[in-house]
């Protein structure tokens, strides 16, 4: 591939600023969204009225993010959305653990043991990634309320991890099919067991693809506003639908940075774990997800 | 159960070993065992369920009084579904050709030894980490004649740079395509990217003693080796595209008029604010009439293709 | 002795009793903005001074549609709140799947009879029992202006009819600013649309095609002329109304850009959080022709079925928390609407409240006292959005013609019904 690009050709060179003008303009493009967010959350509410989109603040101010956090008023809690924030990190953990987990030894058993009916099982699995939403929350509701955890923490973990088992099974068996089977026979004749291959055999080399698995379903988990508002109870609301109450007020002065700031907010999580394990999200994908 | 195939293969040590040959063969079924119990049940049991409340003329909530497939007949007069219907097809399509070729685009750029790479993919990649309920207010700012681009462009000096899609009806659907490029394009980027670099490196070598030009190696040998990649894409594509309900609230809640609505908009609509359960449980079956559709197919090939791998 | 002796038994009981009857109740409601949310909490206030827990469950959103989910997603699942902020014909729903308690004790108690409007009433009973308790009355049939841009377009006083309106509104125009502020909104473009409709046809006109959804009416010439007046009406708007909200409409009448806006009066909360005062920095009168109209939009909170005694007792103290003559005053001052006791003083409100309760005595003892279709209090919400989808697309489509719009008007409602 070097010898290709690196001729050192006055052309390509041109060719090469031009490459690299094209992906940060593209850059600047993808950027815009997010720069307007941070923008308008440091700024005092004059400016954002006075000023334009991408006008740069005249003073910068954090009082908005203090009050998102802090103080907002999301209803007549005016706590901000500190314990909402705390309430998303109780439901994402389990959740994202545990449909990571099953996943794993899913996609184990569907690949490495392939027993009659697994390739059906599987297709039959693979549904739930496709199903909208929006046509399971009233059967939901009454099952919910069946077991007894409506408006609860552990009912949304429940529904989370029971809508994110497909993806993680899937991601984890496209995985695992592309480890050798020579190694499992050779555990298998030493007679290892089940869970002791898993364990040592498949779990060491699983880092990247339980990377995907995790970044996609806290991902998802956390960004979700659906499930939240219509399951969860009074002390059990996730961050989303807290933001959600404090961006759609219908009367009274507009607070667009303390907007923003909320939305920053809810969504540096995910940013933070975007940044620092994307690489490992594009490798894991690399490692196999890609391809069956 | 499964006597057939449970005789013990190792007759000498028969009595221990069976018992527990026997464990390690079920064990597998056992451990898929409650996820699949779990999508029998949270995927299949509530799809039978909204069938049957498809055929009830359940209201506010869902009652038993069964009117056959009037519901169906309702829907397919209802002019705001055939909207809803002819707008997934138009976003759908662009949102999914857009992405792939942007993603595509973006992947072979970056595959050119870029310096910084980790931090472009990264500013590409960052807006799938993104809720729309946390963009779409910004979105809808971006989009709005009045506020963004367009006042901003006037601003620069050029008074009659109109972008007021967001605000047209006729265009409004190719306003919610840019927001939602923005959002998944990046991580179509990964996906491919991810397959050029698992393409061996031989390739380009021998096409490059050959004299074929760069673009010429791409676009002949390449690209069909990413076939898969564009398959699994596609894939993760059309269900986005089918489950898009956050974009449309957030940047245009249906409107102008009902010109943005989609399929799952509507079904969302008609079930808990319209009080139409019967009517918005026969959309949610068309719905999922649609994800079999695309399903069917990829399941085909998946499946067919791993009894070799 | 004797009596002294009952009393204090009678005392300690009383105190037993409310001491055991304190109780977390749940109120499910979607008032999370400033004003509201404040007025809400001097509710929430009182209710914990009497001993009771209040949890507060507020769904921001779409006037209360994401609430409503969540409502259902609560009731299917058998754990619906005690308290809910439902209003109009959804009340008889829920009341009709057996969802809603009976608070006869209290209201009986307080006479509710003889001071709220048996029209209004009617509302919040249950076959013919009280389930709810409604809260305040606007009036959606406003236009508020800002008089210094009217000033400026040589306009003295706000028009009383629509062919006054259009020849302001080209006055206007030509002065610079924008007529009529609005926002893209299906729920606006109704309101308009009502508002128009009611204004040409009159009280008994909108009833039979608003309320009994009478074909006839909904396909007449008054029908067809009020769809003509209200997409002549998009001429006097900007160009980036579509997905506007109200406020930000508002806003615009506020800072001079719009001349008037057409808008029930919650919009008032906007002036008055912008330091403007009633009749002087801003107008309000009735909209063109609808002068002795008073179309209503009711907040209520229903009371859901409850075991737990103490929790019932809650959901009485709360209900007569809402109505007592206190609560009525400040919380409808926050509000900008009037209180739905007739027996409260407006002394200290503003001129537009106390125009407001001028027109709601003079449309009920008429016929102009009618349920705003726009904001849920006429129909079920079926017909409503079947409404909302005709209006709002021949408001966005310029090719549908009037006549188009009544048949579809007709047909969409015969379908939703």
């Amino acid at each position: 591939m070097d010898n290709i690009i690196r001729r050192r050709t006055p052309g390509a060179r041109l060719l090469r600023a031009g490459l690299y003008a094209l992906l940060l303009v593209m850059a600047l493009v993808y950027l815009l969204p997010l720069v307007v967010m941070v923008l308008t959350s440091l700024k005092p509410l004059e400016e954002i009225r006075a000023g334009g989109l991408l006008s740069l603040p005249d003073s910068l101010t954090l009082a908005a993010w203090l009050k998102a956090w802090g103080t907002a008023c999301t209803g007549m809690r005016c706590e901000g959305l500190s314990g909402y924030f705390m309430n998303s990190v109780s439901i994402v953990i389990p959740a994202v653990a545990i449909s990571t987990l099953v996943g794993a030894l899913n996609g184990y058993a569907l690949t490495k043991w392939r027993f009659r009916g697994a390739n059906l099982c599987f297709a039959m699995l693979l549904f739930g990634c496709f199903i909208p939403f929006q046509v399971v929350l009233m059967p939901m509701a009454q099952t919910l309320g069946w077991l007894g955890l409506a408006s609860s923490t552990s009912g949304l973990v429940l529904v989370h991890v029971v809508y994110g088992i497909a993806f993680t099974t899937l991601f984890f068996r496209n995985y695992y099919v592309s480890v050798p089977d020579e190694m499992i026979s050779a555990a298998k004749l030493d007679g290892a067991g089940f869970f002791r291959i898993f364990w040592r055999i498949l779990l060491p080399v699983s880092g990247p693809i339980i990377t995907v698995s995790v970044i996609w379903q806290f991902t998802q988990i956390w960004n979700d506003f659906l499930f939240g508002v219509a399951f969860a109870g009074f002390d059990s609301q996730p961050v989303t639908v807290a933001l959600n109450n404090l961006v759609n007020t219908s009367t009274g002065v507009k607070e667009y940075n303390v907007d923003m700031a909320g939305a920053m907010i809810a969504a540096l999580p995910t940013l933070v774990v975007y940044v620092l394990a994307g690489k490992y999200f594009v490798r894991g994908l690399t490692a196999g997800s890609v391809k069956g | 159960m499964s006597q057939t195939d449970s005789p013990p293969r190792r007759g000498a040590n028969a009595g221990r070993h069976s018992l527990s040959g026997t464990l390690e063969r079920v064990l597998p079924r056992l451990v898929v065992a409650p996820s699949f119990a779990v999508a029998l049940f949270f995927v299949y049991g509530y799809m039978i369920w909204t069938f049957v409340l498809s055929l009830t003329g359940s209201r506010m909530l869902p009652q038993y009084d069964f009117v056959g497939f009037e519901q169906y007949a309702r829907l397919f007069a209802n002019e705001r579904w055939n909207v809803a219907a002819t707008n997934l097809v138009i976003f759908g399509g662009l949102f999914i050709v857009i992405c792939l070729i942007l993603g595509l685009v973006l992947a072979i750029l970056l595959d050119q030894r870029i310096r910084q790479e980790g931090v472009l993919r990264t500013i590409y990649l960052y807006p799938m980490a993104l809720s729309l309920i946390v963009t779409g207010v910004v979105w809808r700012w971006i989009l709005n004649p009045g506020l963004g681009i367009q006042s901003l462009v006037r601003g620069w000096g050029f008074e009659d740079f109109t972008f007021d899609w967001l605000v047209d009806p006729d265009m409004a659907i190719y306003a919610l395509v840019i927001a939602a490029v923005w959002q998944a394009s990046g991580f179509v980027m990964a996906l491919f990217l991810a397959g050029l670099r698992s393409i061996d490196d031989s390739l380009f070598k021998a096409a490059a003693l050959d004299g074929a030009s760069l673009p010429r190696v791409y676009w002949r040998i390449v690209i069909p080796c990413l076939r898969p990649v564009v398959f699994s894409a596609v894939m993760i594509l059309a269900h986005i595209a089918i489950k898009s309900f956050d974009l449309v609230m957030a940047l245009t809640g249906g409107g102008p008029g009902y010109a943005t609505d989609l399929p799952a908009t509507f079904m969302y609509a008609h079930t808990f604010t319209r009080g139409q359960i019967g009517l918005g449980s026969a959309s949610a079956i068309m719905m999922l009439c649609g994800v079999l559709a695309i399903l069917v197919p990829y399941l085909y090939s998946e499946l067919r293709g791993s009894k070799h791998g | 002795m004797k009596t002294i002796h009952t009393l204090a038994v009678g005392a300690a009981l009383a105190a037993a009793v409310s001491q055991a009857q304190a109780a977390e109740i749940e109120v499910l409601h979607w008032w999370t903005s400033g004003g509201e949310a404040k007025a809400a909490n001097m509710l929430k206030q009182k209710l914990e001074a009497k001993g009771h827990t209040w949890k507060d469950f507020a769904v921001a959103g779409g006037g209360g549609d994401s609430a409503m989910t969540v409502l259902k997603s609560r009731a299917i699942s058998g754990n619906p709140p005690a308290v809910a902020q439902i209003k109009g014909p959804l009340i008889q729903e829920w009341g009709e799947m057996g969802f809603l308690g009976n608070i006869d004790k209290i209201a009986e108690q307080e006479n509710w009879d003889s001071f709220l409007t048996p029209q209004l009433a009617a509302d919040d009973k249950v076959e013919g029992h009280y389930a709810a308790v409604p809260v305040n009355i606007h009036r959606i049939n406003w236009l508020w202006a800002n008089p210094e841009v009217l000033d400026k377009a040589g306009i003295e006083g706000l028009p009383t009819t629509w062919d006054e309106f259009f020849a302001d509104a080209e006055k206007i125009r030509e002065a610079g600013f924008i007529p009529l502020a609005h926002g893209g909104q299906p729920w606006q473009d109704a309101t308009v649309f009502e508002v128009v409709m009611m204004g040409i046809g009159g009280g008994e006109f909108y009833r039979r095609a608003f309320v009994d959804l009478d074909p006839e009416a909904l396909t007449s010439d008054t029908m067809v002329e009020s769809l003509k007046t209200f997409k002549k009406l998009r001429g006097t708007m900007d160009q980036n109304i579509a997905g506007r909200d109200w406020n930000q409409a508002t806003s615009m009448v506020i800072n001079g850009e719009a001349a008037m806006q057409i808008m029930g009066d919650w919009a008032k909360g906007e002036f008055t959080a912008a330091g403007l005062t009633a009749g002087e920095d801003y107008l309000c009168e009735a909209a063109p022709m609808t002068e002795h109209m008073f179309s209503y939009n009711v907040d209520s909170f229903v009371m859901f079925e409850v075991d737990d005694a103490g929790k019932k007792q809650a959901q009485l103290d709360l209900a007569s928390l809402i109505l007592s003559k206190d609560f009525q005053a400040t919380f409808n001052k926050t509000k900008g609407s009037i209180p739905v006791r007739l027996d409260v003083p407006l002394d200290d409100f503003d001129s537009c409240a106390k125009d407001s309760r001028k027109a709601f005595d003079a449309a009920s003892e008429g016929d102009g006292l009618v349920p705003s279709l726009a904001h849920g209090m006429a129909v079920s919400a079926s017909v409503q959005g079947a409404v909302f989808d005709v209006i709002t697309n021949f408001f966005n489509d310029p090719e549908m013609t009037a006549e188009t719009a009544a048949e579809r008007l007709a047909s969409a409602v015969r379908a939703a019904g």
